[in-house]
């Protein structure tokens, strides 16, 4: 498909000697929501950081809005629209909630519209509006994944990747979270997840893709993969 | 029956916030009681007040019939409750085996070297991190290191488990394994006290509910009433109109 707002060729990623993402490609386009599966330890993860560029991939390529920014390094990404909230939250614990948010919105694109992202993430996640002025190490854990995906958001993202987007939510957060997502995405966001609980993100994925021991190994609707008896049994638990 | 844990009256602030408040509730010997709530409810906050991480402003915590109201997480150890952690603490430079070893060291029993290794690798193999007793705690990914969590806790040869959000970051298949586990203890004779998200989950397992909001208890019983309760469904469960439209999109 070449109107894919986010192209990966053939990503080859890894640590130190070891290989964990051979030859992985997806694609996302422009207003669609994309999942990524597979069981823990497959690179899901590395694939995500070689394509925001906190990891350097070996080898692929990583096209973005027609441009090639494989080697690109994170903050030069983030810049251009390409978000990603890590897997661990990974926040500035010291830092108040307010400032965490603040430092999501640091590129000159976000800077700029600023006030409105912050009341956009309050509105979303009304918690944060109430704990603005805590450290965010102080948060509970649901309540740190929250800060997370508004630190996201506050780059003002044109895709937006998240990494166990569910990790610790109350059922009442996340379903407001992936409602909300489907505003976003309405309004053109372009989303990939990589997630868990599957039933929920399939619901609402327009594609997906499974991943297994470093390689793609189906893609598709969630209907079709869904049908397939290997997928079933493997990865979604029925 | 006989209570194991009892939880009286207990609070706790942080500033001006009332993260646990007069809560009260008691959990029978050999089942598995589920603690759900909303983000920042005060679960985490009640476990840490329970395994001696913070002392409680007022209130009792009585196990097996000893007070253990403000005793250090040692100590408290030493009793035979062992906990985990919802954002994993392995000893990252440490083995596998090192780190069950060291719950073994710090369990319920003074237990030798030897026999605390033997302790440490039966756990390890218990939730299924036999082949990788040798690697880094650094090298698991969040599966694993929730597996060592569970593992830790277990070579401490505990009586009652805190377990927090063991599930999460799981996909359903590693989950239903993991729920599998979690029963395996129960039949072994251990108590356990869960937090968890995943409602299907925590349903299945738990013989009985307990829902924090806000530091209180706002609701108590079996999986099916609670989950029926007008107050949880607001607090915690959400509109169920909004999660049958999001999950039943396809199915309808």
């Amino acid at each position: 498909m070449s109107d894919a707002l986010l192209s990966v060729e053939a990503l080859e990623a890894g640590y130190g000697e070891v290989q964990v993402v051979w030859g992985v490609s997806f694609e996302a386009r422009r207003s669609t929501l994309t999942t990524i599966v597979g069981a823990n330890g497959a690179g899901k993860t590395t694939t995500l950081k070689a394509v925001v560029g906190t990891l350097v991939p070996w080898g692929g390529r990583v096209v973005f809005n027609g441009e090639d920014v494989t080697r690109l390094p994170a903050h030069a990404k983030a810049a251009r629209g390409l978000a990603l909230v890590p897997e661990g939250r990974q926040l500035f614990t010291d830092m108040t909630v307010e400032e965490n948010l603040e430092m999501g919105s640091y590129s000159k694109r976000a800077s700029r519209s600023f006030t409105v992202l912050l009341e956009r993430c309050f509105a979303l996640f009304p918690r944060l509006a109430e704990r603005r002025r805590q450290r965010a190490g102080t948060l509970s854990g649901g309540e740190q994944q929250m800060l997370a995906i508004a630190r996201g958001l506050m780059s003002d993202p044109e895709v937006l990747m998240v990494d166990e987007l569910s990790l610790g939510l109350a059922p009442v957060v996340l379903h407001q979270l992936f409602a909300t997502l489907r505003v976003l995405k309405d309004d053109g966001l372009t989303i990939v997840l990589v997630e868990q609980n599957v039933h929920l993100a399939f619901a609402l994925s327009d594609h997906a893709y499974v991943i297994a021991d470093g390689k793609l190994f189906a893609d598709g609707s969630p209907d079709a993969l869904t049908d397939m008896p290997e997928i079933r049994r493997a990865y979604l638990g029925l | 029956m006989t209570t194991i844990l009892e939880v009286r009256d207990l609070g706790k602030s942080f500033g001006g916030v009332r993260a646990v408040d007069r809560l009260s509730f008691a959990i029978e010997e050999h089942a598995i009681l589920g603690l759900i709530g909303p983000n920042g409810a005060g679960k985490s906050t009640l476990f840490n007040l329970i395994n001696g991480v913070f002392t409680p402003d007022s209130g009792r915590v009585t196990f097996r019939g000893m007070d253990i109201t403000g005793a250090t997480p040692d100590v408290v150890a030493r009793h035979g409750l062992a906990r985990t952690h919802q954002i994993v603490q392995p000893l990252e430079a440490m083995t596998v085996l090192d780190n069950c070893t060291v719950g073994a060291c710090f369990g319920r029993q003074n237990l030798p070297r030897a026999r605390a290794l033997q302790a440490a690798r039966e756990a390890a193999v218990f939730v299924g991190l036999g082949d990788r007793l040798d690697s880094p705690a650094a090298q698991l990914t969040i599966a694993g290191k929730k597996r060592l969590e569970l593992a830790r806790a277990l070579a401490a040869q505990p009586l009652l488990l805190l377990l927090d959000e063991v599930l999460a970051g799981l996909n359903p298949t590693e989950v239903e394994r993991m729920i599998g586990v979690i029963r395996r203890l129960r039949e072994r004779g251990i108590t356990i006290l869960i937090i968890e998200h995943l409602m299907q989950a925590i349903m299945s397992l738990s013989d009985r509910i307990v829902v924090l909001n806000h530091g209180q208890k706002l609701a108590e019983g079996a999986p099916a009433e609670v989950a029926n309760t007008p107050a949880v469904i607001e607090a915690y469960l959400g509109d169920p109109a909004l999660a049958a439209e999001l999950v039943g999109k396809r199915r309808a």
